[in-house]
């Protein structure tokens, strides 16, 4: 049971780096990707090509992606999201289904629906004993990475003259344009950040279970339950949503492996009925919050 | 000597329906001018369109002799147009201090910084590290100015400063303008206070329906001038 619970603990670390970028991309531009998902997948057959095909490390093929993400990132919003951006939540979430749909189709057709791996060595199996339980290398170092992504992003929105920028365009874009600032610039950057982060997400996944070209759904319901549980637009709020979910899942497979998945949408539905603006939400379910 | 703000057979478009039209007008670099107007008559549409943030159906807005036609809003703060917003429009979850940051993007040299500012506005001086959404309706307005000075503009536009505030502290923001002046910045007020506006400003000009019901030098027109222009009860007469 214990054991069930810190699984289930470092499992919320990785739907914490899905759910950073969906977060994000809500609390600033009030758009909720639904191929973001897809993009994780994207990156981790990415990941693939340059391992497999290039030879390179598997460290050395997430170094590469992240970038690259990023930049997709940044070209996909100023190209075709930023003509959804509006009033209505409809355009943009017809606009992300349609490129989920796409992204899905373009995966199979290269790379057939295969299940697929990334190596990670010998770390898969190296664990370290932890109070008489075993702990695995791989999946610690999975929950320290998304805990420096979201610490590393939390201090980038306070601290920086970009993240400043980038809050108050949140606030108000009509005004940051009053003050030089180029809205769609900025939710060019959101999204860049955004991509690139569930990049790594897609990677470390990657590394932890296989995956084909239609994952990415699963992944983006896995993201939305931890941005939902934890507060939606909280950055932290999605490792608090994140953890939660690992722990009803690790804990509903303890019981009956069978159930697993059903014990965190139960947690997820639970949360909503009983608390809908999230563990961390304030008042109004509003602002990303440093 | 040509001046800052130049417009010219002015009109803009909500869709259909005709929000201003024929809107001739000229500020000479360090002047105040005060538009007045009830609501609706075009005052916040006309700073919006020397903004960018509505572009005109015909016309020609020109700062310092250069058509503004192709600069987007998010670049004519580089040139030198700052705008304070009607209702404030401050960014509500970040401090004054980082308003007053996002203010100074543009990177324009001048007189403001911080340091100037907090000695000019010891009101924000003193409310620097709170959120925006916790302030007072005259501390926000304060902060909204302090915050437009930070570009260190040639131009300000003023859009309603004094609403929904007391007259203390309307009178309050009124004595900040000689400050922003004596820096040799310009100053647009749109104004339902006609008043105080009389009181600060070098010309006038009132809008009736979209369209221009009076401009003058605000030494030569009266409260009596204003109200009927305001209203519509005289015919527009051009008074310059």
């Amino acid at each position: 049971m214990i054991d069930a619970i810190v699984q289930g603990i470092l499992t919320g670390g990785l739907y914490a780096l899905f759910a950073a970028g969906l977060s994000l991309m809500f609390g600033v531009m009030r758009l909720v990707n639904l191929a973001h998902g897809d993009i994780a997948v994207l990156a981790g057959f990415g990941a693939v090509i340059f391992v497999q095909s290039a030879g390179v490390s598997p460290l050395l093929a997430l170094l590469l992606v992240v970038p690259l993400a990023a930049v997709l990132g940044y070209a996909v919003q100023r190209g075709l999201l930023t003509r959804t951006v509006g009033p209505s939540p409809l355009p943009s979430l017809l606009v992300t289904f349609g490129l989920s749909v796409v992204l899905q189709n373009v995966l199979l057709l290269a790379f057939s629906a295969d299940q697929r791996r990334l190596p990670s060595g010998s770390f898969t199996q190296q664990s370290v004993p932890v109070l008489g339980l075993s702990i695995g290398l791989l999946p610690l170092a999975i929950f320290a990475t998304a805990v420096a992504v979201l610490g590393g992003l939390s201090l980038f929105l306070a601290r920086t003259s970009t993240g400043r920028v980038i809050r108050a365009t949140r606030d108000d874009p009509e005004a940051a344009r009053l003050m030089g600032v180029n809205p769609r610039h900025v939710y060019g950057i959101a999204a860049a950040i955004a991509f690139g982060s569930v990049a790594v997400a897609g990677f470390a996944y990657g590394t932890t279970t296989s995956f084909t070209p239609t994952s990415g759904p699963v992944l983006l319901l896995f993201a939305f339950e931890a941005v939902i549980i934890g507060g939606l637009g909280r950055l932290w709020g999605t490792l608090v949503g994140g953890v939660l979910l690992g722990v009803a899942q690790n804990v509903g497979a303890y019981i009956d492996p069978a159930q697993q998945i059903l014990a965190g949408h139960l947690v997820f539905l639970l949360v909503l009925a009983v608390r809908p603006q999230g563990i961390l939400g304030g008042r109004a379910p509003a602002a990303v919050t440093a | 000597m040509t001046p800052l703000l130049s417009v010219a057979g002015l009109e803009v478009r909500y869709g259909d329906l005709v929000a201003l039209s024929g809107i001739d007008l000229e500020v000479r670099e360090g002047q105040i001018l005060a538009v007045l107007g009830a609501n609706g008559a075009g005052k916040s549409t006309l700073l919006k369109a020397i903004t960018g943030l509505l572009p005109p159906a015909a016309g020609r807005i020109s700062f310092d002799a250069a058509d503004l036609a192709r600069v987007p809003a998010h670049r004519r703060v580089a040139a030198g147009i700052a705008m304070v917003p009607e209702g404030r429009r401050l960014f509500a979850s970040l401090t004054v201090e980082e308003n007053l940051r996002v203010g100074a993007r543009a990177g324009r040299p001048g007189p403001w910084a911080l340091p100037s500012i907090y000695g000019a506005f010891p009101l924000v001086a003193g409310i620097r590290t709170r959120r925006a959404a916790d302030l007072s309706g005259g501390e926000q307005q304060a902060t909204a100015i302090a915050r437009a000075l930070m570009s260190n503009p040639r131009l300000v536009l003023l859009d309603e400063v004094s609403l929904g505030l007391a007259p203390v502290v309307v009178k309050q923001l009124y004595a900040t303008l000689p400050q922003i002046t004596a820096a040799g910045t310009t100053v647009v007020v749109v104004e339902q206070d006609v008043r105080q506006a009389l009181a600060v400003a070098d010309h006038v000009h009132c809008l009736l329906g979209g369209r221009t019901a009076l401009r003058a030098p605000a030494a030569g027109v009266t409260v009596a001038d204003i109200a009927a222009a305001y209203f519509g009860t005289a015919a527009g007469q051009d008074a310059a």
